[in-house]
């Protein structure tokens, strides 16, 4: 098996990135404007990226299949984006970022990369002020901060529940002044579908104009790959609809590895399933259970009875409740990470405790009325209230909560129909986050030389689980503080090459390529939609490549994706026309990409013989239900090396982890 | 929740592309959960249509949860539809009758032409934002501390009210005279209510504005649609603060 090279520089951890960055490869001003660069993608990593490097002077095209940059995924982002800055003096520090990362990671990601994101984690939170970001505040005029799970101190900023948004406008601001000034071309509505290698090295990319059809070729001396995750292969997920794995795979099918891509984060606290025309899943943040506590009936009756309808929660007593990520996890209580918080709730619900009354019996309670009580008393005695009536408490309490929490809130009341500062909310976990990505060396590119890759598409720094707060920092890290330095370096090898031509053969061979495949869709005529196979295909997939996985099912779904796939081929029906704004021929491009990942994931899952972080796998726990993890056999990044349609031929790469500067420990929240 | 289903017929708008005309066409749909969004009702007539083998319907959409803005749709005469404060991703069938007749068009101004069907090209809210809509700081990183400058927890708060502006357009479809001000001013007075935006305040409404006449948006006469149909209910304050700034930078720029 070939060694993969991750390039980490030698050096005391503290110390790589800042030596490393003085010492690499620069390109001249004046050099800048002959480079051009496309950037597929503007969340967060790639607006900031685009951004960035039109600031320093190269030739940039940034692409997104949304009608503006403004409205990638990114958005949607609620909570809030870690740190280090230890505003609140309660003992953060680079170190323990770091740490925290790499221990919630269950130790599968790479320390260097990881010390870095904690380095620049607190210049992030400098450049969004100075872009004018409005980040919560306190009344004394400075930054506010709240906790996320797996974490002992309050590192996340947020802007209430829509930090993501504030966070891509500003990056978008700063793309769109970039924009403005000529050094960056944006591409709305057009969707990546190749990417073009030109003697080895990644050259351009092939992109289809939403609204045309037109089939383009874009040309350029470096490619970054921006596109966000791959959730969506579960149907269901918390991903916005067009989120997509198409770039990132076309890439691996032209060389570029895929690491780690049963590594699949499944958010504990989302809105249950209501039926099946559902199309996705809400996420009610993480932030919430700063406040809000986790709990299922005590009494299996109890459960039965508010599932039938006969019951309400505020009927059952303090002490027939179940609080249990306080009983099992004490230190962390209902803050422990996403995976172990998934996963317990899982546990009740197939013990039979779970209370929604839907199909699948699905759902515990996070209950906000302690925090309404205790946040409320506080109120009254701040105004000088030392004797309040509970109706006076419990007023306050909910305007506290209000102020923190209330877009969620709305949101939830507007889906549900159920007033959550009256009643507990309902709430279930859902595929939320990709870990697993395209491999990726120090310098954030893939094992195609000249093809980088930032953000959710790439498999970088959080090993087998995600905290909370932790992807948004990772995109503007990537972004704005990475890929200038090592993409700059890359190029510095460029600045004789001149222009990139598209009429090369490479280029041809790529745009029949898709050609083909389009033309393939448009005459099928088959009798079935692409929603059809997608919606299977997700049922595949969060039944035996989801929560809790084990060898046979593993097996199973490979082949039950694999005929499934076949299927789809002979029979998939995509009305209208290529030449037009067509929606449905956009999904049946992207769930035959789907189609391969799932494949892929099942495989690695299967070969995976441990549980990790959001890797669950039945055969491997412990008496108390908790993750064995193998560091013996498992400590490695797995990439996959694609091998033609049939996925049973992928071949799997393996990165040893080094664990140099933190001692390697049994995970425990206890 | 009370879950139950209710048929439905819809008059939408199909135009094939920019060029051709379009026109209302009558649809069916039965067994409508009313625990559905809007869209998800949208996707269910979409399936019916393709598995009739006809052209399903194009309409804008991506994160299905009220912030991406991408969603849009004129729903019984009113942007997002009935409900306050939402988008029409959050719009849920349990706000329409068994037996309904609901009609469903794109947003109408010469600034925002029909692509398809529903859809619309607001591209003209991103030249806007190009032509001023940032702070001139370049993202080295280098910049002074995040605590360096205390801002009042009312101002930044103001800020933040109008930066959760998500860009859709319902503003601009409300507004007899197909104005962006509401819009425009949003992100004038994020900008302006927070010190690190006051040093080219000026500049940025003056900027701003120019670009917003160019794309043919109309004029405000203070009718106040915008702000009852905006769903992240960006208060008409902000009109007036940006009437405030632009005056202020006209007299200066003299
Ligand atoms: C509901 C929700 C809440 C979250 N909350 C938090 C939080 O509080 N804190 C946190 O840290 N993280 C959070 N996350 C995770 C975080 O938001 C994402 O991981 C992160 O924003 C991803 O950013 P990105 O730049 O990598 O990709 P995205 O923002 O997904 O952007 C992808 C871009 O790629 C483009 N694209 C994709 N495919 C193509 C193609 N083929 N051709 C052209 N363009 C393409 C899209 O148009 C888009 O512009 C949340 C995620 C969700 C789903
Ligand atoms: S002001 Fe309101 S209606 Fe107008 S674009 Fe912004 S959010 Fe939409
Ligand atoms: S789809 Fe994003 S706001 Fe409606």
């Amino acid at each position: 098996m070939s060694i993969l090279d991750s390039k980490i520089p030698e050096g005391h951890i503290s110390q790589k990135w800042t030596d490393y960055k003085d010492h690499l490869r620069l390109v001249a001003p004046n050099n800048r404007p002959k480079i051009d660069i496309i950037v597929v993608g503007t969340g967060l990593a790639g607006a900031s990226a685009a951004a960035s490097l039109g600031e320093m002077g190269y030739n940039v095209k940034a692409f997104c299949f949304q009608d503006s940059p403004r409205r990638a995924h990114s958005i949607a982002a609620q909570g809030g984006i870690n740190a280090a800055k230890n505003y609140q003096n309660d003992g953060d520090s680079v170190y323990r970022l770091f740490y925290d990362t790499i221990k919630g990671g269950d130790y599968r990601a790479r320390e260097a990369n990881v010390h870095r994101l904690a380095e620049v984690s607190g210049n992030i939170i400098d450049q969004c002020v100075a872009q004018g970001v409005p980040f919560a505040r306190e009344y004394g005029g400075l930054l506010d901060n709240r906790s996320f799970g797996g974490t002992q101190v309050q590192r996340t900023f947020y802007a209430a529940g829509q930090t993501g948004q504030q966070l891509l406008l500003g990056a978008y601001s700063a793309l769109s002044r970039q924009i403005g000034l000529g050094n960056v071309q944006m591409y709305n509505r057009h969707e990546m579908l190749d990417l073009v290698k030109v003697d080895g090295k990644a050259r351009g990319i092939i992109a289809r104009n939403l609204i045309t059809g037109e089939i383009e070729r874009h040309s350029a001396h470096a490619v970054i790959i921006a596109s966000g995750g791959y959730g969506n292969v579960y149907f269901l997920s918390t991903n916005a609809m067009g989120s997509n794995v198409t770039a990132a795979w076309k890439a691996h099918k032209r060389g570029a590895y895929f690491a780690n891509p049963c590594y699949v984060q499944i958010h504990p606290t989302c809105i249950p399933v209501h039926g099946t025309n559902q199309s996705k899943l809400t996420l009610m943040s993480e932030s919430l259970r700063n406040s809000g506590r986790i709990w299922v009936p005590k009494k299996k009756e109890d459960a039965e009875a508010i599932r039938a309808g006969q019951l309400k929660p505020t009927q059952i007593a303090e002490e027939d409740r179940d609080y249990y990520l306080e009983r099992r996890y004490p230190a962390f209580g209902n803050l422990v990470p996403r995976d172990v918080a998934s996963r317990a709730a899982k546990e009740r619900c197939d013990a039979g405790f779970g209370i929604e009354a839907n199909e699948t019996q699905e759902g515990v309670y996070l209950d906000f009325s302690s925090e309404i009580i205790s946040k409320g008393k506080q109120a009254a005695y701040a105004a000088g209230n030392h004797n309040p009536s509970d109706e006076e408490v419990i007023a306050l309490g909910k305007k506290w909560v209000e102020s923190k929490y209330g877009n969620l809130f709305q949101m939830y009341e507007k889906i549900t129909d159920e007033n959550p500062y009256e009643t507990p909310m309902k709430i279930y976990p859902a595929v939320h986050y990709t870990m697993g990505g395209v491999w990726v060396d120090y310098n954030l590119q893939s094992t195609i030389p000249g093809c980088f890759v930032a953000g959710e598409a790439n498999f970088s720094d959080h090993g087998a689980n995600r905290l909370g707060a932790s992807a948004l920092m990772q995109g503007l890290a990537d972004g704005y503080f990475v890929l200038p330095y090592t993409v700059s370096d890359y190029l510095a090898g460029d600045i004789r090459t001149g222009k990139i031509s598209i009429d090369s053969p490479e280029f041809l061979e790529a745009e029949n390529n898709v050609k083909e495949m389009i033309s393939k869709f448009m005459n099928n005529n088959g009798s079935r939609t692409v929603d059809h196979f997608h919606k299977r295909l997700g049922h595949i997939m969060w039944n035996k490549v989801g929560m809790a996985r084990n060898a046979q099912g593993l097996t199973e779904a490979i082949a039950e994706i694999a005929a499934l796939r076949e299927e789809f081929y002979k029979d998939v029906f995509v009305p209208g026309d290529a030449n037009e704004l067509n929606p449905e021929l956009e999904k049946a491009l992207r769930v035959a990409d789907f189609m391969e990942l799932g494949q892929l994931m099942a495989r690695d899952a299967l070969q995976r013989n441990e549980s990790c972080g959001g890797h669950f796998r039945e055969e491997y726990q412990d008496a108390e239900g908790e993750t064995l993890r193998d560091d013996e056999n498992f400590k490695f990044a797995g990439a996959w090396e694609y091998a033609g349609m049939d996925i049973n031929q992928s071949i799997l790469h393996k990165e040893e982890l080094k664990y140099e500067f933190i001692k390697i420990a049994a995970r425990n929240y206890k | 929740m009370a879950s139950k289903t209710i048929n439905i017929n819809l008059k939408i708008w199909r135009q094939k592309n920019a060029n051709s005309k379009g026109s209302m066409e009558t649809y069916k749909l039965d067994n409508v959960s009313t625990d559905s969004s809007f869209l998800e009702m949208l996707d269910q007539l979409n399936e019916q249509l393709v598995n009739e083998r006809q052209e399903p319907i194009a309409f804008d959409h991506d994160c299905r949860e009220g912030i991406c803005g991408m969603c849009s749709l004129y729903i019984n005469g009113e942007a997002h539809g009935p409900d306050r404060a939402i988008t029409t991703c959050q719009l849920h069938m349990r706000k329409f009758k068994d037996g309904e007749t609901i009609y469903v068009e794109p947003w109408r101004a010469k600034a925002f032409p029909v692509i398809k069907d529903l859809v619309v090209d607001r591209s003209a809210f991103d030249r806007i934002q190009q032509a001023g809509g940032f702070v001139s700081v370049n993202t080295s990183g280098r910049t002074m501390d995040a605590n360096a400058i205390p801002i009042g927890k009312a101002e930044a708060d103001k800020a933040f009210e109008a930066a959760t502006c998500i860009g859709c357009g319902a503003c601009v479809a409300s507004c007899v005279n197909a104005s962006a001000m509401l819009f425009v001013s949003a992100k004038v007075s994020q900008l302006a209510l927070l010190p690190q935006g006051q040093v080219e305040a000026h500049q940025r409404v003056l900027n701003m504005v120019k670009q917003m006449d160019e794309e043919g948006f109309g004029n405000c006469t203070n009718t106040g649609a915008c702000a009852v149909e905006c769903p992240k209910e960006i208060s008409l304050e902000n009109i007036a603060r940006m009437n405030r700034e632009y005056f202020r930078a006209m007299v200066t720029a003299e």
